[in-house]
């Protein structure tokens, strides 16, 4: 095994850097919990590598096993199977004072008898890295995250933004080749939380190194990710850019979890060029782009994002999915109209319309109205 | 109205506990403290005459005792914290979920009065006991080998006789801990050792120094494990007011060896307030 180094600089491990070697790999990870006699399988098999320099979130809900996979890489938790690899050394029985990676907790976890200098130079000193250095890095990191001035404060005589950014500090003043961030944000309001997020992109870009973020907040894992891994009961559902989990989720699941979408499903009735076309009653169609795997007959089960969709009096003209319903909410949310329309078959839509030009609205609660969509906007899922 | 209600709030709160202590607790010191300064004997009774020199006399007597209290308060106190602190550390982190069961066991032998547990010492220690009997017939241990009336009896009566009060304050400090913030320390590159050395030694002196108040003072000015579990030559001052007052009824004299008992004691605290119980401490941990 390949010792760290410790001393001052930036602390690496022997192996060889190289853009083919991830960053963090998980390979075939379980994890089992034993808790009143019961085996709890919190991670139940995830592979996946992470790029060197990759902000990856992991996103999921409560209880999915986010954390523990995080556990797991910074070495807090041992795999029931599988190998976790940093740099492509194997790390999976190296305890978490080895490894040169760092971790932001979710409770942040500061030291409450050291004040902020304290706090931010801890791991600087136990690596024995020089005083002067120590001194000089210490008071860089606390410039990038704006804390110059509070290095006397004790973490309590702090605000929640601001034991944040001392948590932040704490690990990034190392220099680790990977960070790890549980729910960094999760304590912050709505304001300080956006702040954040753009603060936290920055200095990722600044520092250059690998973030993994966990959240279960969809927003916040879109906007900042290169890659996105959705975990759903200890496995992994979809792994890929944002873009791509938006735009065509994986199941049922990412679709559901990822934004609001519409859940829909139907029978193809006949396929026309490379459209399918699903009948939903006498004037109702839905067009789902075919991709040489929908046949007549075949059940579908897909999606359609509400911002796609089109609300309107009359029944439209063209090659688009049209369906008919009731309008049965309208929610004004300043910068759109969210409308809720009920179909025959008793199945919901939630359709949002741009507040563009005037804030008057296309329709009120009880009417009738069509909405329409492109085929391509149909995204069956398997 | 209501403002009034608000104002009187706190002094209704701490009316009964107030009344409580001056009765029990103000009155006799005022009592005591004319005491020490009266004069007379027994027969003739005592009258109030500003006699200092109970005090004088007191210290000039009986220094030896006062300071053997004092060291041996100390001994004691280092004893339990040596003792005491791996055992709140294990319940605190080890314990899972059985800790208030072995807080309960921790506390069991003290349901048991405080004179019947040092007599009962007092059996086991003797010098051919249940422990040294055996040892001597197998001549592990010299015949003319004791345990009883030294030095060493005491200070582990002393001990034992308040350990729960020393483990309760650091249990309650350890078990405050949260165990992500060891883990932080470890993620930083903190080894065990020095995890335990940064963060959870400095995280709990709040609770030592709870305990070393709680069990210092009652130790020295202890007389029951001197008496039972010691001999002659370790006699407390503790034992020598006892005396005064029951045997001798030399009341000023007993009551002087308190008073000065209780300005020592607190100028003992004081001191180590200012020394231990202050956030310097903690500054210096972090180092
Ligand atoms: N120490 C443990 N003992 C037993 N079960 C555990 C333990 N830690 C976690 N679990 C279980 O493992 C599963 C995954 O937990 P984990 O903390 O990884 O979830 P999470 O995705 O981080 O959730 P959240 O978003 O709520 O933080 C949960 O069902 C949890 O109850
Ligand atoms: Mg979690």
């Amino acid at each position: 095994m390949t010792e760290i180094q410790a001393g001052p600089g930036a602390a690496v491990t022997a192996a060889p850097v190289s853009g083919a070697v991830p960053a963090i790999e998980l390979d075939n990870v379980v994890k089992e919990y034993v808790s009143h006699g019961e085996v709890v399988r919190a991670v139940k098999g995830v592979s996946l590598a992470i790029t060197e320099g990759e902000f990856f979130s992991l996103l999921g809900p409560s209880g999915c096993g986010k954390t523990t996979s995080m556990r797991m890489i910074a070495g807090f938790e041992d795999p029931t199977q599988g190998i976790v690899r940093l740099h492509g050394e194997d790390v999976t029985n190296v305890p978490p004072n080895k490894r040169d990676i760092n971790m932001v907790f979710q409770s942040y976890a500061l030291f409450p008898h050291m004040n902020v200098w304290d706090n931010v130079a801890f791991g600087l000193k136990r690596k024995k890295v020089a005083d002067a250095e120590i001194k000089r890095r210490v008071g860089e990191i606390l410039e990038v995250v704006d804390l110059v001035g509070r290095e006397k404060r004790r973490p309590k005589e702090m605000s929640g933004g601001q034991q944040q950014r001392v948590a932040l500090a704490r690990a990034l003043v190392n220099r680790p080749r990977a960070l790890l961030l549980d729910e960094p944000l999760g304590a912050l309001d709505l304001k300080l939380r956006q702040a954040m997020q753009i603060e936290l992109k920055r200095i990722q870009r600044e520092v250059g190194i690998t973030f993994v973020y966990v959240t279960h907040d969809q927003s916040e894992a879109l906007t900042m990710s290169d890659r996105i891994a959705v975990m759903n009961d200890g496995l992994v559902e979809q792994l890929a850019e944002p873009r791509e989990i938006y735009e065509r989720p994986a199941g049922k699941f990412v679709a559901g979890f990822i934004g609001t979408s519409n859940l829909l499903s139907g029978t193809v009735q006949q396929v026309v060029g490379d459209t399918a076309v699903l009948a939903l009653g006498a004037n109702d169609r839905i067009l789902v782009p075919a991709g040489g795997e929908l046949a007549a007959g075949a059940t579908v089960d897909l999606t359609v994002r509400p911002e796609k969709i089109k609300i309107a009096k009359d029944r439209p003209e063209g090659d688009l999915s049209v369906v008919r319903g009731t309008v049965s909410e309208v929610v004004y949310l300043g910068t759109s109209n969210s409308y809720v329309v009920a179909l025959g078959d008793g199945a919901e839509i939630t359709v949002f319309e741009q507040n563009a030009h005037d804030s008057t609205i296309t329709a009120e609660r009880g009417d009738t109205v069509w909405l329409s969509w492109q085929s391509w906007h149909s995204y069956a899922l398997r | 109205m209501s403002r009034l209600r608000a104002a009187l709030t706190p002094y209704a709160l701490i009316f009964p506990g107030g009344l409580w202590l001056a009765i029990f607790f103000v009155v006799p010191m005022i009592v005591m403290l004319s005491l020490s300064l009266q004069s007379g004997s027994v027969e003739d009774g005592y009258a109030f005459t500003f006699n200092w020199h109970s005090y004088a006399d007191g210290l000039a007597n009986y220094h030896d005792q006062i300071i053997r209290s004092l060291l041996y308060g100390l001994a004691s106190t280092a004893l339990q914290i040596a003792i005491g602190f791996p055992v709140a550390y294990w319940i605190a982190f080890k314990g899972g979920s059985r800790k208030s069961v072995y807080l309960f066991l921790l506390l069991l032998p003290f349901l048991v009065s405080f004179v019947l547990r040092t007599i009962s010492w007092q059996f086991l220690l003797s010098d051919n006991g249940i422990l040294l009997g055996p040892l001597k017939d197998i001549g592990l241990l010299p015949d003319g080998f004791r345990v009883l009336a030294t030095p060493f009896a005491v200070i582990a009566g002393l001990a034992y006789n308040f350990l729960p009060f020393m483990v309760l304050p650091m249990y309650v400090a350890l078990e405050r801990i949260d165990p992500r913030v060891l883990e932080a320390a470890q993620d930083l590159y903190a080894s065990r050792f020095q995890t335990f050395l940064r963060v959870v030694l400095p995280l709990s002196l709040p609770g030592v120094f709870a305990g070393v108040l709680m069990t210092f003072v009652p130790a020295t000015s202890d007389y029951v494990n001197a008496s039972v579990l010691g001999g002659t030559n370790t006699t407390m001052i503790g034992n020598v007011i006892q005396n005064q007052y029951l045997v001798t009824q030399d009341y000023p004299t007993a009551s002087a060896l308190s008073f000065t008992l209780m300005a020592l004691l607190l100028v003992g605290i004081f001191v180590y307030a200012r020394a231990l119980g202050t956030e310097d401490v903690l500054e210096v941990a972090a180092r």
